[in-house]
């Protein structure tokens, strides 16, 4: 199928199909008549057992919309792009970043700053590591360019303080220590939901 | 005919007429402020969702949240705005409600009990003005009230008023000839426009109610009393979709709240009309609990409606009203005249 079909504007040309929508009624009798079979047809009553057996499956069958949410939260895309983490070696628990700097070269907004040194075994260790959150645009090429998988984003989504720097100390931003078995690994880019099969639901065209 | 025992009833004071009013300006109140209550949770519901919750039991305080809000809310009156009118319009709207609710049968009769003081032994009737041309009152009062919504869009110098106070005048000549029509059937048959007359009518169970000997009134009665509401398939006066507001758009605070309370106190009332002349009123062994029963179905049915209809344009309204429903009723009321006569 090339583009053409869609170019030619020339409508009734293309192969539209023609929904059946009935006939429309000519004369003053077949008015009538239509108004009538309308009158006593009762679809108006589809409606309000549409609307109560909604209210039934709410009420009875815990069938509820509502997400409380500052209580309860709805799991997020792994592919949301929220406040960095910095992850650690399972391992060692050391910070997995090896101060490379090529996330600071990346950031098209510059608004990562580090500074690194080596320390006493002569390994490069990170000295300052700050993230200007006023300027981010949370793009991800920082956590898409990280060799280590140390800067990834994480899960952080509600941002709203007094001072969006609060964010962007280098130890918050880094996986507690005694909580490392919680550190989830980064699913990578094009990853789903954990609840993507629930969300799949057939479109509601039947009436 | 025979006519209601006006003698063996106590003797109905001023005094007891006076309780019953103040139970009814209270009662009818805050059962108006509870409705609206009712009406987020069943709205939510009938959409999935919770309504109120947070603000006290199951979000029962919302109403004392949302009361505080209206009365401490700025008054505004636009510039340009005819201020006197613009200022009583509400007040005609909840005063008909209520006026409208002072003929009709609200709670069971009861007498003070002789211990308390000052006002033992009076007798609280359960009518507070029992005329004997009850439902012509009513309804002429609840027409009445649509002076509120017509003065309030005319005067607030707002383009959405004037459409809004526009569609009221439409509305109002379309549906209240089928008000007329449609309950002129049953007063034929009763032989009488009070209502008690049309309790005691009926008294004989549920065989014997109105709604199996004239099923065309009451569908008529219900659609026309759903206008007279603005409920919503023809809330065309306030829809937000089309004209922001409506008569209400320059409102705020108390004086929208009035409106507010005499829609529901509306609803209340075109409930209870329903209730004692199509579905047999209150009957006397349940202790008012039937006719809160069947007040309490009428009012669900409004909330129900609004959940599952969209509304309706003007011009549907004046069509189904002048083209339909009008010569139903007239046929009903023809139909009814010759089975009566035969």
């Amino acid at each position: 199928m090339g583009l053409e079909q869609f170019k030619n504007r020339n409508v009734g040309t293309q192969n539209y199909k023609t929904l059946d929508v009935g006939v429309s009624p000519q004369t003053g009798m077949e008015r009538f008549k239509q108004v009538a079979k309308r009158t006593v047809k009762g679809e108006l009553f589809v409606g309000l057992g549409v609307v109560m057996k909604a209210m039934v499956k709410a009420l009875f069958a815990d069938d509820m919309h509502t997400v409380k949410y500052p209580f309860e939260k709805m799991p997020i895309s792994p592919r949301y792009r929220a406040i960095h983490d910095m992850l650690r070696l399972l391992e060692s628990g050391h910070y997995r970043c090896i101060g490379c700097g090529l996330c600071e070269k990346i950031c098209i907004s510059n608004c990562i700053t580090m500074d690194t040194r080596y320390d006493e075994n002569q390994r490069k260790e990170v000295s300052e590591y700050t993230i200007n959150f006023g300027r981010c645009i949370f793009c991800g090429y920082c956590a898409e360019v990280c060799p280590e998988l140390a800067i990834v984003h994480g899960q952080r989504y509600e941002t709203a303080s007094e001072q969006r720097a609060s964010f962007s100390i280098f130890e918050d931003m880094l996986s507690p220590v005694d909580q490392l078995n919680l550190q989830q690994e980064y699913q990578g880019f094009g990853a789903v939901s954990p609840n993507a099969d629930e969300n799949i639901k057939q479109t509601p065209l039947a009436y | 005919m025979e006519t209601t025992l006006v003698e063996t009833l106590p003797h109905v004071t001023w005094v007891g007429v006076l309780i019953k009013a103040i139970l009814i300006l209270a009662i009818i109140s805050a059962i108006a402020g509870f409705g609206t209550f009712i009406e987020r949770k069943v709205l939510a519901w009938m959409q999935r969702r919770q309504g109120p919750l947070h603000v006290g039991p199951y979000g029962l305080l919302q109403l004392a949240a949302d009361g505080i809000k209206l009365f401490t809310k700025e008054d505004i009156v636009p510039q340009n705005a005819n201020k006197f009118i613009f200022m009583v319009a509400p007040i005609i709207t909840a005063a008909t409600a209520f006026i409208a609710l002072a003929a009709v049968p609200v709670f069971p009769d009861f007498t003070i009990p002789s211990w308390i003081p000052l006002l033992g032994d009076t007798f609280v009737p359960a009518i507070a003005a029992d005329l004997n041309i009850g439902i012509l009152f009513v309804l002429g009062m609840m027409a009445a009230g649509l002076y509120g919504p017509l003065l309030a869009g005319m005067s607030q110098a707002n383009k959405w008023g004037i459409i809004g106070s526009a569609r009221t005048a439409v509305q109002f000549l379309s549906y209240e000839v089928v008000t007329g029509l449609s309950i002129l059937a049953p007063i034929m048959l009763v032989g009488s426009l009070s209502f008690v007359d049309f309790n005691s009518y009926q008294a004989g169970g549920i065989t014997s109610w109105l709604i199996w000997q004239q099923p065309v009134a009451f569908v008529l009665f219900l659609i026309a009393g759903f206008a007279e509401t603005n409920r919503t398939p023809f809330d065309l006066l306030e829809h937000e979709a089309e004209v922001v507001s409506g008569y209400a758009t320059e409102y705020s605070g108390m004086r929208w709240g009035m409106f507010f309370i005499g829609e529901y106190a509306n609803m209340i009332t075109v409930s209870i009309i329903a209730a004692v002349v199509f579905l047999g009123g209150y009957s006397e062994g349940t202790l008012g609990l039937a006719i809160l029963l069947k007040v309490a179905f009428f009012f669900f049915l409004m909330l129900w409606v609004r959940a599952a209809w969209p509304h309706v344009r003007p011009d549907q309204l004046m069509w189904l009203c002048w083209k339909v429903l009008m010569p139903i009723a007239v046929i009903n009321v023809v139909i009814t005249g010759i089975v009566m006569m035969v």
